[in-house]
């Protein structure tokens, strides 16, 4: 067993809406080792900002509930915390980066204030404690003339500086696992690039779990040790970064695959590869394999739900392709 | 024909009108079905069809002469005969509020029709010609929103003498720099939208843009201007009459009968308070309206 | 900040001027004689002319308007023809009655207005959330004539608890008070309301979540703020409504302020006295909309940065 900081089986989050129940993740399980980064990686739609949340906690109550038969954060237990529970997990030992650093700062509060405000609610540290560490932090995340930018509000900053200002944020409690939450999407490439390798530093530096959220499987090559891809608020593949570029095996990761663009091939007249058709709504999932609509190798068969199937080592598959008559539907020991 | 098929490429230039049409059905039918699940609107409706039905058959239904005096029944309790009782000239409150349901709905309705119309012509120029034109038109709507409202229409019925007529204008100049200001920010948006900027690029006139194109795209939101601002036109007039620069003796506005019957008010209360309930369910029922219009209509005006 | 205050300031004197300028043409197009309808029979042709004079009505307009305004702007705004004192005196001694009126009228909005605003808006779609909506919608449609005279004859006539009308004391000011504040305390319940759901379904309200703080803190330390910005500046333009409202709640409980002044010049048809007062309470109205730019500018860092960038 390796030694996993996050550790989750059958999470599974539903909606109760106007017209009845809409599940939105289903039946989840996934690992996160000690210190490495593991990448959530689908289109938009497929639950991996929501898996982010449901961790968290944050999921909007009352229409939304969460369940898991297990998720372990360092060996215990928090799948069955409540609210109270979980609000002195969050900030402290799980921490989030959002998306969009222009509005996920409060406009009107000083950045410092917001940064180490977590100190105040987990630690009960005073106003110049909590200056101080600040300051530490941003040096740390490499936010230049980090004295003077204390007392800068939000709007002052540009969108790099404040994705850093949030990653300070996220780590000043020392979290054992972060989730960044698409970080880079909103920010231009040279910034971008910054920023994933200020994470890649501070993992190597303080040894951070890093759960990526991204559309990018760029992002995913260049980060992850893991890879978990999600479809329809499934997970369809999970293998290691290596094997999963490699050998992919899920249709669907095919499909992800051959739509990144590639400075090699010759662009000329032809149009870039995607997969056809739409995520589909989840109120009105198709029967079976919820890819199968979209998928070109679709089968018969793919009318009834696939399992996941170990191909090898830790490469998984949810799809019919893979389901040969020696290999074990996967459990939930995978 | 060019036009149409640039703007709907994936339809056969013929359909494009059709599907237009299609979905201009599909949104009334929609609007409708989501104001009728407004309980409460629905409810400000009922009662309003009830008031106008009553408004337009008071001489058949009002049990009594509204004008008749009777100096033997002045401030008679509520009876058989006088349900609401009578004012210090013996005539029947019940009737005189009916009648006054005339007055209300008159005011309410036709100076928000004037200033919504004038508003709406400003809004448009304002924001579709922008510069000169803009600058002083929205000076205009500043200083007339600088002036307290009711001070502004007391100004106006000085001036020109407390009548229904006067109420009118006094009300319509209150009202409609407030309309031009929505509308005016309407039409700053709906200035950059590919289909006004279609119709600019193939030579259609500003004036046919304007009312043409882009009037016809700010209706819902004037419907639902217009259905928040006759109760306010009905509190302003009857606030007007109350302070006696309104409707004059012996027409009967509720406003009016509130002020003559606050003299009354320890011998007999119902004379005043009975027509102030009746100003109170009104813009009840009109607010409702208003609140269940624009939700149906326009969801993005919501609060 | 200096800077803005005195850009908007520059700004809204075109405004004053347009207005000064509409209010005397409105009020000098009076058809028929102003002097005789007001003195009707009793004054002789001779005393008539010598009104007239005095007031130069026989003047071209336009150089009455002038000499009216560059008199208004020196703090004379003539005399009154009834009261034969000047309408600056008159507007001043009543002045401080309207401005306790509308002050605690203010307060009672707000201290029933932003709790019931913000309560509602935490327990949205709760029985208090319905029953205070229901409430505020109730404040905004009754007539506050009507509101006033229930108020009166419930907690004066019946109950005795309270003076009826007058002003000789703190107790004249309750009923006054309440009605006045209570139409306007609906609108800020509901500003409140709508403002603070609306904060609440930002980006940075999930973040303060995120940081494991506690609901209350969410909305005491990120929300409120933020939601009440629109919330303080409609404090300050509330000054026109309050001022429309006082006119009628000074009637009604006769509180010798402004309000009562402007009523008593328009039954007596005094042009004068009717004049100084509307302009006044206008220039309290655009003050209003000043202190509440000016405020909007303190309380939000944003704008602050967008004026000291414009500014210089």
């Amino acid at each position: 067993m390796a030694d996993n900081i996050l550790s989750v089986r059958g999470l599974t989050t539903e909606f109760s809406g106007g017209r009845g129940d809409v599940r939105v993740l289903d039946d989840l399980s996934f690992d996160v080792g000690r210190g490495r980064i593991v990448g959530l990686v689908g289109e938009s739609g497929s639950g991996k900002s929501m898996t982010a949340l449901s961790l968290m906690g944050l999921v909007p109550q009352p229409q939304g509930r969460v369940t898991a038969r297990s998720i372990l954060l360092d060996g215990t237990e928090i799948s069955r915390l409540g609210p109270a529970g979980m609000r002195a997990l969050r900030g402290r030992d799980i921490a989030m980066v959002f998306q969009e650093p222009m509005t996920s700062l409060n406009p009107v509060r000083k950045v410092w204030e917001q940064v180490g405000e977590p100190l105040a609610i987990h630690h009960g540290l005073g106003r110049r404690a909590i200056r101080a560490r600040v300051l530490e932090m941003f040096e740390m995340v490499g936010i230049p003339d980090p004295k003077t930018r204390l007392d800068a509000y939000p709007h002052q900053l540009s969108g790099g500086l404040r994705q850093r200002a949030m990653i300070a944020m996220g780590l000043i409690c020392e979290p054992k696992l972060l989730i960044a939450d698409e970080p880079t999407t909103a920010l231009d490439v040279t910034t971008q690039a910054q920023i994933l390798r200020l994470m890649r530093e501070l993992r190597d530096r303080v040894g951070t779990s890093i759960i990526m959220i991204t559309h990018d499987l760029g992002i995913i090559a260049e980060m992850c040790d893991e890879v978990n891809v999600m479809y329809a608020g499934q997970i369809v593949e999970q293998a290691d970064v290596f094997d999963l570029f490699e050998k992919p095996s899920h249709p669907y990761t095919r499909g992800l695959l051959a739509s990144i663009p590639r400075a090699t091939e010759p662009r000329a007249g032809r149009r870039m590869p995607s997969i056809p058709g739409m995520v589909p709504n989840l109120a009105k999932l198709p029967p079976g394999c919820r890819f199968s609509p979209r998928c070109a190798e679709a089968m018969p068969i793919c009318r009834r739900p696939p399992d996941l199937a170990t191909l090898d080592g830790g490469h998984v598959a949810r799809c019919w392709l893979h389901a040969a008559p020696d290999t074990r539907p996967m459990g939930e020991t995978a | 024909m060019t036009h149409t098929s640039d703007l709907a490429p994936d339809l056969p230039p013929d359909l494009a009108p059709a599907h237009e049409a299609l979905e201009e059905a599909s949104f009334l039918r929609d609007t409708v079905r989501a104001f009728r699940r407004n309980r409460m609107a629905m409810v400000g409706l009922a009662f309003v069809v009830a008031l106008v039905v009553c408004a337009v058959f008071a001489p058949w239904i009002s049990p009594h002469d509204p004008y008749r005096v009777a100096l033997d029944e002045q401030l008679l309790g509520p009876s058989r005969t006088y349900w609401l009782g009578t004012d210090n000239f013996g005539r029947d409150v019940l009737t005189r509020i009916l009648y006054g349901a005339r007055i209300s709905l008159v005011v309410g309705i036709v100076p928000s029709l004037i200033s919504l119309a004038i508003g709406a012509v400003m809004g448009i120029l304002s924001g579709y010609l922008g510069g000169r034109t803009d600058f002083v038109v929205m000076r205009l709507a500043d200083m007339m929103i600088a002036f307290p409202s009711l001070l502004l229409a007391m100004v106006v019925m000085y001036t020109l003498g407390a009548n229904l007529l006067n109420i009118f204008l006094a009300l319509a100049l209150v009202g409609w720099a407030s309309v031009a200001r929505v509308v005016r920010s309407q039409t700053l948006a709906l200035r950059e939208k590919e289909f006004i900027e279609a119709a600019r690029a193939n030579g259609t006139s500003r004036s046919r843009i304007m009312f043409g194109h882009i009037f016809p795209n700010v209706i819902p939101t004037l419907i639902v201007l217009f259905s928040l601002s006759i109760p306010e036109a009905i509190m302003w007039e009857s606030s007007l009459s109350f302070l006696g620069v309104g409707v004059q003796p012996p027409e009967a506005s509720w406003g009016l009968l509130v002020a003559k019957g606050k003299e009354y008010m320890f011998q007999a209360p119902t004379v005043a308070i009975a027509p102030g309930i009746a100003i109170l369910l009104t813009v009840l029922a009109f607010n409702f309206i208003g609140d269940g219009l624009r939700d149906a209509l326009d969801p993005s005006m919501k609060d | 900040m200096l800077m803005f205050a005195v850009r908007r300031i520059l700004v809204s004197i075109p405004v004053l001027i347009g207005i000064t300028l509409i209010l005397f043409v409105m009020l000098n197009v009076v058809p028929g004689d102003p002097i005789a309808l007001m003195m009707k029979e009793h004054a002789s042709p001779e005393v008539i002319a010598r009104v007239r004079e005095q007031m130069h009505l026989d003047d071209p307009m336009i150089s009455r308007y002038f000499s009216f305004l560059w008199n208004a702007v020196q703090g004379d705004l003539g005399n009154s023809i009834k009261l034969n004192r000047p309408v600056t005196d008159l507007i001043l001694k009543a002045f401080p009655n309207t401005l306790l009126l509308a002050v605690c009228a203010a307060l009672v909005s707000w201290v029933v207005g932003i709790p019931a605003g913000i309560l509602s808006a935490v327990r949205r779609d709760s029985f208090l959330d319905r029953f205070f909506m229901g409430f505020s919608l109730l404040g905004v449609s009754m007539p506050i004539f009507w509101s006033a005279l229930l108020l009166q004859y419930v907690f004066a006539m019946k109950l005795k608890l309270l003076p009826v009308s007058g002003f000789y004391g703190w107790q004249y000011l309750v009923l006054p008070s309440i009605v006045l504040g209570w139409s306007s305390a609906g609108v800020i319940a509901r500003l409140t309301r709508s403002s603070l759901l609306e904060v609440m379904r930002l980006d940075y309200i999930r973040t303060a979540r995120a940081k494991g703080l506690r609901e209350t803190g969410v909305i005491t330390r990120h929300a409120l703020k933020n939601a009440l910005i629109p919330v303080v500046t409609i404090m300050a333009i509330q000054v026109a409504g309050l001022l429309s409202g006082a006119v009628i709640t000074e009637a009604i409980f006769s509180i010798p302020g402004v309000g009562r002044i402007t009523v008593s010049a328009i039954s007596s048809r005094d042009m004068p006295l009717l004049q100084g007062a509307v302009l006044f309470a206008t220039v309290l109205v655009i003050l209003g909309n000043l202190v509440a730019d000016i405020l909007y500018s303190i309380l939000d860092p944003r704008i602050r940065a967008q004026m000291r960038s414009e500014a210089s």
